[in-house]
């Protein structure tokens, strides 16, 4: 099993995705450069937080149109996993992985603070060690959070269980009280339609270990290597090429 | 050749920095005003482009695939010289 946390020229959460998987999960990490163009030998890739490429043009643009972005598309496409957290989320939507964008937040503030997220598809390769409709406090800083996609598109992800996390009070009720940028239906992290790239503006990776505050994002990670043991996907990635 | 394109949001997408600004263009008592957005404007200059058909398809690909996000924004474009 191999991780590999992709680095933008901007990212500034890349370390702390780093960390947690080898330090916290004690699983084998690589950085992933971003001028790199393919990603053989990896299961799963984080793109993680920051502000890549200066968030010029607008959050994500320029990423989009890096080599590693190819790569990952096509890593994507062989079936391994792809986790999108805040920047990296943007980057996943501005790239077409995911559907939707990320618009300035409602309250026109950069918000950085624990909020709450209900648990709403706990089959995934990524939340598989959760519980349905659990809880988790975690938290986000970000400017651009604003999840916007049409209407058809936002039913469509509920329909299909796309929506993997919305903003919720710490009792689990969603309401508008609970939305901290003004998000479509408080969704805080939706995932593609295979189910193997999932994007999530709220940081599991500032939220793996007590001493944090909270250690409740770490299901998030033992839910991949969990299903990277009993699947690796450039095993997956390798039968598709064949 | 210049070209300028201005990226709008759709209209159908609230525009937060815009109503900020109108709150206080009102605050300042100009009480005419009923709305503000807040667009992008992109001044580009081209070489080599052998007529404005030419630079036209050019400037309208370099909007749609890069300017743009399709998803929350349109676009506008004028060839100016």
């Amino acid at each position: 099993m191999k991780f590999g946390v992709v680095v933008f020229p901007g990212s500034n959460c890349d370390h702390d995705a780093f960390y947690v998987i080898d330090r916290v999960m004690r699983q084998p990490v690589e950085w992933v450069w971003h001028e790199t163009d393919q990603l053989k030998g990896f299961d799963a890739i984080i793109l993680p937080g920051g502000f890549s490429y200066g968030d010029y043009l607008r959050t994500g643009a320029i990423a989009r149109f890096s080599p590693v972005m190819k790569a990952v598309r096509a890593f994507a496409e062989g079936g391994g996993l792809v986790l999108g957290i805040c920047n990296g989320f943007q980057i996943l939507c501005e790239s077409g992985l995911l559907p939707g964008a990320l618009m300035r937040n409602r309250g026109l503030k950069f918000v950085c603070r624990h909020v709450y997220l209900r648990t709403e598809n706990n089959a995934l390769p990524f939340t598989q060690r959760l519980s349905a409709g659990q809880v988790l406090k975690i938290p986000i800083a970000h400017m651009e959070g604003n999840y916007y996609a049409s209407a058809d598109t936002l039913d469509e992800l509920e329909s299909q269980g796309r929506v993997v996390f919305r903003y919720s009070t710490p009792e689990g009720a969603i309401d508008e009280a609970a939305n901290p940028n003004g998000a479509a239906r408080n969704i805080a992290g939706i995932c593609n339609r295979a189910g193997n790239v999932m994007g999530m503006m709220p940081h599991p990776e500032r939220a793996s270990e007590s001493l944090l505050g909270s250690a409740d994002g770490r299901g998030i990670f033992e839910s991949m290597v969990k299903a990277l043991v009993s699947a690796p996907s450039s095993r997956l990635a390798e039968t598709v090429h064949d | 050749m210049r070209a300028r394109v201005i990226v709008s949001l759709k209209r159908t997408v609230l525009d937060p920095q815009g109503k900020a600004i109108h709150h206080a263009i009102a605050s300042l008592g100009f009480k005419t005003v009923v709305g503000v957005r807040q667009d992008k404007v992109f001044e580009i200059d081209l070489n080599g482009v052998q007529d404005a058909g030419a630079a036209r398809s050019e400037i309208e690909r370099i909007a749609r695939e890069v300017l743009t996000n399709p998803v929350i924004e349109e676009f506008s474009f004028e060839i100016l010289e």
